[in-house]
Order: structure tokens, then C-alpha cells, then sequence
């Protein structure tokens, strides 16, 4: 017997994107969309040294400028003249010193861009340049003087687990090198402010990956009471992480309060680079030892994070870095020192993969010098030393997450390889592409693997935990929540599972703003874990107090009582009404907080249950290299990923196609290039990006073992994707031109010279 | 502002106005802030992403490097005018569908590109689906289920059409 039944967008069901639609016509408003009548435009002056003296702010010129209606400096910040999302050690502008180049000196607001851009050019800032701190080495060593009050280490953490002593017959080291990264969202940062009409309070329409720290944030620096500063999910055009730190949120509030006018604010494409955090550049050394067969004995390892002028989250990098020393491998020695650095670089915090993208680059590295050394494969190396659920890391924690790494790398192995380069190829197939620089005959193809795991949620004790709420009212959900969707796709999912939970179809979700309690961040591959479980829990008790009113009605024990499909059933017995009936006129509204388990501080040897779960992926990457050009085409990346449960299989396609893209970028073409503390490459067509022609074919498997700690099953998919396929390509042009190369992303002097 | 300039332009077909603006602007900062069409992004302000793109008398441009008041005498075409009927192409239908939409900053304009591409090459083959997409910049998808709209589109305007 069989019931025809229309699809419903469950999950578990590639379900659309509910903005979708508005998104293909041109429709969603972005925050950079936004407008108001009387609006004023603001811009940000910023230092052109990495490191210097203020010795004096002249703002007289700008001020003569006709249209220009605010002028505001440290002078004007009315709370706290700093904030960060650790330590609060970052000016809202530069007083008496700036530490790196583009740091905010002032802000003005007036009647157009333009005008913003003739009276930032007035303004005459009297500089004594200094000596620029740029060697992290320096940092650490302690040779350069404070360049901050706070000091020029931001965090030293040490890891000494099982028997520093213990060695073995095979010992590799290797010195490896990750550039700093840029996000690059496509849509850069913005925010309308309107100024409440009392001068007391602010709304903010801002792109951002968590209103509720960004809220805490402003509130302090304005001096304002946490409830007179509101703040409104703008469309957002992208994140990757580079959202999480505060950049014109409290200047464009600042700049509303002063002119009692709505500003908006949005940077261009060079500013955005200086606007926002970028992925640590990392120094790492790595020596393992190892028995005949390969199996890791112990691990040695330093790593440096420069994390530039100011704090951000370098602490919590450098942590998810020397806690992922080990990768996805069984090691019961460890001795590793970890390091993150003030210098006057660029600031670096979060970019997707947290730490732990420059912590595989190194372990992946290693464990093709151990298979070599061992006579073994790249597969079989790792394989040999695949982690299982139970295991032990090298933090003394145990892995309780269902850890499928050798199913992962089976699987990932058995997907067939591309066909060979053809004879005769199209230039376009070529390394470098068009302009017939490569020749066929000089092509050589490599293979390469990269294996990961990644922590999910916040470690060392944070509990980052989500808000929703569920009403259900006449057969219809409105979800609540402080979730930014930045593309990710929270939008689509939360109505899913008030469907799944509820029986209903028609559901939608509310304004994403700060008129509910925080849901953390949309970062460390959390919001499908965290913010799932807070509209999974508010689903599930309105389910309980819509079947306690069934069973009052029908008399029946509300246990009884189930969700099929749309309807409420009594499961041993015949009453069966469709859950729209049964909410006729009645509105039934829940909220829940989700937390997750709580985690520890790592004590002084670096021991401690710090994270809360983890997911691990396997890639192999296939590549064609020219040698003599040093340029390099990724043609397919394999991979499967460990995703616990599939709750909608395209958003999962759509991550790991996404990341494979960013991981690409890290492996052969995207490096912010610092001179000196100066940035060279602050634009589009300097910092190069993978484009159509660069995107490799992609062969996806997902291995579904649903992790019972996770309120759905289903793991964070986010990141994963970017970790390890940075590491493949990069063993894959190793394999392809037989050299040693330490460093990413490979630059073409990498491979040729 | 001081500004005193006075101009038309045509776009999707209608005659606009535009009036007091700086003569600097460009057709991008126009469209988007003087005549109330957002549907054409500003990402790199240098024509290396194509978030902007917009069709000048039938040709596809960046419309970040096209001075407005240089388009005086061309037709524009807009991604707000590709649907007059509020209705979603083909094209735009078949982002949505193949999941090719993430954050969705750089989907007007890749839109915009897909329609360009098949309007020049109704069955381009992979490559040249590559290459006439590699202008267009995507940080979200890698591209892969973009191709995969690219393709459901040319499928079933080769099915209508057989």
C-alpha cells in the first residue's frame, strides 16, 4: 500500500533557499542596499604607517569643506576607547600612536561619498614614524620594545602529554609556512545607524556575524546602556570570519549620535582589506617520530602566530592550532609550543578553519615525510595511524565524537581518478590558462592527500550558546532568532526542522535582530549544532504543549500523542487532526536556550577536555604542474566528509565546493603580501582570487553516522572543507615536481627556481 | 556636494532622470543610489568581479568603470529588468533550484553573465561556460552548482526547443 504525499521541505531534503528568489532577481537587500531620507554618508581616515606617533590632528581644512557635517577622532568616543572580542585592546580610533597600517584616526559624515573622500583628504595628521615591529621572532625573543601596553606576546601555550623522551626509528622535521589569507567576501563591510530621537540610543543595521557581542561591543564604547544600543541583521554578502571582530559599528553609531542624522557607512574594497582581521600567517615546526611501520611515537612542534597590532581571537587560534598538532591521528607523545604575537602587521583573527588550516598544512606535510620514510603510501601512512572514536588526544581529551577517519579515507581513495591530460589539450586545461604559456609536453601530473579534523562550537570554557523561539499559531511557524545568516543557509534549515518537529508547512522566520537572546556567533561551524538545538528545543516544546491541549481535548494521555506528517495521531488509537486544525485560534509559544556540554581551560602543560566535539574530512587532490613556469591547475579534488547527518544535502554540497574553493586559493594563489608592515596587494586585481576557470571538479562523498551529542545528529560543515584540501594540493605538486616545498600558498619561484 | 549635472539615460527601457549629480559618478553609483536599482553590486570597484555587471547597448560591462554620464546615448539593461513581470527566468530560476545561491552578493551579476553567455552561445560547452563565468568572482559556492544551473538551463531550452 501506498500514500501519495506531496514533498515537504523536511529534513534531510535539499530544501530551498527561502531568499533565493529575492537573491537572482536583485531584490535582497544587502546592508550596502540600505537607504533613509536625510541619510549621510561616512568614511574612515586611516594611518598610512605601520607604526608611528600622533603628533598632532589638524581638522580645520576638513571642516571648510561644504557638506561635511561630523568630524569625530578618539577625542569624541564617549565609553570605552577600546574593544576586541578577548581582550579589549583596540582603539575605536588612534590616539597618540597608530601600530599598523589603516587604523582609524577619525571619521567623518557628510552629504556623499565624495565629500567624505575631499575632507579625509584635509585633514592633516602630523605623524613621527617609528620603527616598525615585524618579526614575530623579535616578538617572542622580547628584543623589541612593547609596542602596545599590553605587550608584544599575546599568548604562550605549552603542550607536554605521555613521554617527552619517547622516540623511534624514524624522525622527519620540516619548517612550513602558511600566508596570511584574506576572506574576501564579496559583499564588504556596511551599517545604517539611526540615532534614537532623545540623542540616548542607536539602531544599527549591520553585516555581521554576531549582533549580540557586536552589541556588548558598541554599547561600552558609546557608553550607552546595552538596551539603548539595537542592532538589526542587514543582508549579509559573505563572512568567513572576517565579521566576528567589530569594524564600522561603532563609528557609524558614533557619527548617527553626533549628527542626529542616519549614516551609513560601507568600505570599498581596498579599506575592506584594512577594515577587517585575516587569517594568521603561521610559522610551524614539526619533528615526528615514528616506528618502522610508520605509527607516530611522538610529536615535537613550535608554532608562531603573528597576530598583529591587536588581540582579536590570536589567543583561541593559537589554541585550536597546537591542540590539532596531532591531526586526525593517534599519538600518545607530544612536546609543543605554541606562540601568537602582537607586531605591527596587519591585525589577524578569524578566518574559517580557525587554527587549525595552518596546523594540518604542517601535520599533512609530516605525514608524507613519514611515508617516505617508511617505504608506505600516502594513504596507507594514514591509515595506519587513523584516530577512532575513545581515542586520546595529545590535550588528554577523549574523543567522544563519532570519528569515521579511516572509512573517510577509504572512501575518498576509492573515488576513480580523472582521466589523463589529453594529448592535444584545449589552452585553457593548461596551467596558467589562456595565452598558450604552458606546453603540453612539459606538464607533469601530481597526486596529493590531506586528512583533518577540526574542532566545532567554542573551547576553553566559553559556553556560546543560542536563543529561538517557536510560535505556532493557526497551523503557522514564526521562528526567532539572533542567527546571522551570512549565506550559509540557517534560513532555510530552521524552517525545516519546525517542520520536521511540528507537522506544519508553512513557517516562517522572523527579523534576525537583537530583540532575543544571543545565538553566538556564525562561526566555528556551530549554528547548525548550536542554533539547531535552540529551534529543535523551542520546536519540541511546543509540540509538548500542543499535544498536552489535544489530550485535554480528546481526553486522550498527550504520551499517546504523535506528529505524522501534518497531523497529530494517537499512536494506539484512531484520532487523527491535522495539526492546522488543532491550532485553530490558539497560539502556543516557546523559547529555548541550547548549550552545549561545558569545556575547560587547558592547564599549564596544555591539558584539558577544551573542545566540545569534533569533524574530520579526508581530500586527494590530482594536479597539473609546469615546472619550468612554476604554475599550477588543480583538476579534481576527491573527498568525503564526516557530516554526521545530511540535514540538507545541497547546502552541504554548496560548503564543501565553497571551501574546497578557499582552500585552493591558500594552496597556489592568495597571500596578502606585507612589506614592512605595508600591504602591497589591497585590491581585486593584485590579490588574486580562484575564478570559474581555476574551480576544480569536485567528486563529494559524505559519510552520514549521525553523532549522538549533537541535538540533530548532524556535525558542522562549514569548515571542514577548507582544511585539508590545502595541504592535498599542495603534496600534489610536491609529488608532481619531486621538491620539498614549505610553504603555501606555492608561488610560481616555489616550484621552478 | 557642489554638482549641476543634468542627464537621461535609458534603462530597462525607460527614460530616467538624473539630475544634480556629480559628473564622477559612475553608472554603478547611479543606478544604485540616484534611480533606486540595487540589483548591480559594488564589490571591487575595479571590473575584476563582475558583481556589477550590466548590459551597454546589448554588450556586458562593469558598470563600477563606466562613467554614467557616458552612457548618455545606450541602452541599459539591468538585472531588474530582466524579469518585468516579477517572474524568475529561466536562468534565475535555475539558481535558485541548483543551489547555486549562498550569500547571494554576487548572483545579480552572474546572472547577469549566464543570460550573456547563452544569448552569444546557446550550447557553450565546459570550458566556455569556464571562461565566459571567470569575470564574474563567487567566494560562497566554488562555483560548482552554478555550472550545474548553466547546464539545467541549456537542457531544457534544447528540450523546448526539439
Amino acid at each position: 500500500m501506498s500514500t501519495l504525499k506531496t514533498r515537504r521541505d523536511v529534513l534531510g531534503t535539499s530544501a530551498l533557499r527561502p531568499d533565493g528568489a529575492a537573491k537572482v532577481k536583485g531584490d535582497f537587500a544587502f546592508t550596502s542596499d540600505l537607504n533613509a531620507e536625510n541619510m549621510l554618508w561616512g568614511a574612515t581616515l586611516r594611518s598610512p604607517h605601520a607604526h608611528a606617533r600622533i603628533l598632532g590632528i589638524d581638522l580645520s581644512a576638513a571642516w571648510q569643506i561644504a557638506g561635511v557635517e561630523a568630524i569625530v577622532t578618539a577625542d569624541d568616543v564617549p565609553g570605552l576607547p577600546t574593544y576586541g572580542l578577548i581582550s579589549q585592546d583596540q582603539p575605536v580610533f588612534a590616539r597618540d600612536v597608530v601600530r599598523y597600517m589603516g587604523e582609524p584616526i577619525a571619521a567623518v559624515a557628510a552629504d556623499h561619498p565624495e565629500t567624505c573622500r575631499r575632507a579625509l583628504a584635509a585633514i592633516r595628521v602630523e605623524f613621527e614614524v617609528l620603527p616598525a615591529l615585524t618579526d614575530a621572532e623579535e616578538a617572542i625573543a622580547g628584543t623589541f620594545a612593547p609596542i602596545h601596553p599590553d605587550g608584544n606576546l599575546i599568548r604562550h601555550q605549552r603542550i607536554v602529554h605521555g613521554d617527552p623522551e619517547a622516540t623511534g626509528p624514524i624522525v622527519v622535521e620540516g619548517t612550513y609556512e602558511v600566508g596570511m589569507q584574506d576572506q574576501a567576501f564579496l559583499g564588504t563591510e556596511a551599517a545604517l545607524g539611526f540615532p534614537d530621537h532623545d540623542g540616548h540610543g542607536v539602531e544599527v543595521h549591520v553585516a555581521t556575524q554576531w549582533l549580540h557581542e557586536d552589541q556588548k561591543q558598541m554599547a561600552a564604547c558609546l557608553g550607552l546602556e546595552a538596551n539603548r544600543v539595537r542592532l538589526v541583521l542587514g543582508g549579509v554578502g559573505g563572512a568567513f570570519g572576517a565579521r566576528e571582530d567589530i569594524s564600522l559599528q561603532v563609528h557609524t553609531a558614533l557619527l548617527a549620535l553626533r549628527t542626529g542624522r542616519p549614516v551609513k557607512m560601507q568600505y570599498g574594497r581596498e579599506e575592506s582589506f584594512f577594515g577587517h582581521v585575516h587569517r594568521h600567517p603561521a610559522k610551524i615546526w614539526m619533528r615526528h617520530h615514528a616506528d618502522n611501520d610508520g605509527r607516530i611515537i611522538k610529536i615535537e612542534a613550535r608554532f608562531v602566530f603573528d597576530g598583529g597590532a591587536y588581540a582579536s581571537t590570536s589567543s583561541a587560534v593559537l589554541i585550536n592550532g597546537v591542540t590539532h598538532t596531532q591531526g586526525p591521528y593517534r599519538c600518545a607523545n607530544a612536546v609543543v609550543d605554541g606562540y601568537a604575537v602582537r607586531t605591527n602587521n596587519p591585525p589577524c583573527g578569524a578566518m574559517r578553519g580557525f587554527g587549525v588550516v595552518q596546523a594540518c598544512f604542517a601535520h599533512e606535510g609530516q605525514m608524507d615525510k613519514i611515508a617516505a620514510a617508511a617505504g608506505l603510501d600516502p594513504v596507507t601512512v594514514r591509515l595506519v595511524n587513523a584516530m577512532t572514536t575513545g581515542d586520546t588526544l595529545i590535550t588528554g581529551q577523549v574523543v567522544e565524537s563519532v570519528a569515521p577517519v579511516e572509512r573517510l579515507i577509504r572512501e575518498t581513495d576509492s573515488i576513480p581518478m580523472p582521466p589523463p591530460l589529453s594529448e592535444t589539450p584545449d589552452e585553457l586545461e593548461l596551467p596558467g590558462g589562456s595565452g598558450i604559456t604552458s606546453e603540453r609536453r612539459h606538464i607533469r601530473r601530481g597526486v596529493g592527500w590531506g586528512v583533518s579534523i577540526k574542532n566545532l562550537m567554542y573551547s576553553e570554557g566559553f559556553d556560546d550558546y543560542s536563543t529561538a523561539r517557536c510560535t505556532l499559531t493557526d497551523g503557522k511557524v514564526t521562528l526567532k532568532f539572533a542567527t546571522s545568516e551570512v549565506g550559509q543557509g540557517f534560513v532555510t534549515l530552521a524552517p525545516q526542522i519546525a517542520r520536521s518537529v511540528l507537522g506544519v508547512d508553512d513557517v516562517v522566520c522572523d527579523t534576525i535582530d537583537t530583540n532575543i537572546g544571543s545565538a553566538g556567533s556564525t562561526s566555528a561551524s556551530r549554528q547548525t549544532w548550536m542554533s539547531g538545538g535552540a529551534v529543535d528545543g523551542a520546536c519540541r516544546l511546543v509540540r509538548e504543549r500542543l499535544f498536552e491541549r489535544v489530550g485535554a481535548e480528546h481526553g486522550i494521555d498527550p504520551i499517546r500523542l504523535a506528529i505524522d506528517d501534518t497531523d497529530v495521531v494517537d499512536t494506539v488509537g484512531t484520532l487523527r487532526i491535522s495539526v492546522k486544525d488543532a491550532t485553530a485560534g490558539v497560539t502556543i509559544s516557546e523559547e529555548f536556550e541550547h548549550h552545549h556540554r561545558p569545556t575547560e581551560d587547558l592547564d599549564e602543560n596544555g591539558q584539558g577536555n577544551c573542545h566540545v566535539a569534533f569533524a574530520f574530512v579526508a581530500h586527494r587532490a590530482v594536479v597539473d604542474v609546469d615546472p619550468d613556469l612554476g604554475l599550477v591547475k588543480v583538476v579534481q579534488i576527491a573527498t568525503t566528509q564526516d557530516v554526521g547527518r545530511a540535514l540538507n544535502p545541497l547546502s552541504v554540497l554548496g560548503q564543501i565546493e565553497g571551501g574546497i574553493a578557499q582552500g585552493l586559493g591558500l594552496a597556489v594563489m592568495e597571500e596578502i603580501i606585507v612589506d614592512n608592515g605595508r600591504v602591497r596587494n589591497p585590491s581585486f586585481t593584485d590579490y588574486l582570487l580562484p575564478t570559474a576557470l581555476d574551480a576544480p571538479d569536485v567528486v563529494a562523498r559524505l559519510v552520514e553516522e549521525p553523532d549522538p551529542q549533537a541535538p540533530l545528529g548532524a556535525k558542522g560543515v562549514g569548515e571542514p572543507p577548507c582544511i585539508s584540501v590545502t595541504p592535498a594540493i599542495v603534496a600534489a605538486i610536491r609529488n608532481a615536481v619531486g621538491r620539498d616545498i614549505p610553504r603555501c600558498p606555492v608561488r610560481p619561484q616555489d616550484i621552478c627556481l | 556636494m557642489s554638482s549641476a549635472e543634468f542627464y537621461t539615460l535609458k534603462v530597462n527601457g525607460v527614460e530616467r532622470q538624473v539630475s544634480d549629480a556629480w559628473v564622477g559618478e559612475s553608472l554603478l553609483y547611479v543606478l544604485r543610489e540616484r534611480l533606486g536599482l540595487p540589483g548591480a553590486k559594488g564589490a571591487c570597484e575595479q571590473g575584476e568581479c563582475g558583481s556589477c555587471t550590466v548590459f551597454l547597448d546589448g554588450a556586458s560591462v562593469c558598470s563600477c568603470l563606466v562613467l554614467a554620464a557616458s552612457a548618455v546615448e545606450c541602452e541599459i539593461a539591468t538585472v531588474e529588468g530582466l524579469n518585468p513581470d516579477g517572474t524568475l527566468t529561466d536562468v534565475q530560476e535555475a539558481f535558485v533550484t541548483e543551489g547555486a545561491v549562498q550569500c547571494g552578493f554576487c548572483t545579480p551579476g552572474l546572472v547577469m553573465a549566464v543570460h550573456h553567455l547563452l544569448e552569444e552561445n546557446p550550447q557553450p560547452s565546459e570550458l566556455q561556460v569556464k571562461e565566459a563565468l571567470s569575470g564574474n568572482i563567487c567566494r560562497c559556492t566554488g562555483y560548482g552548482r552554478i555550472f550545474a544551473a548553466v547546464e539545467t538551463v541549456v537542457n531544457r531550452r534544447n528540450g523546448a526547443s526539439s
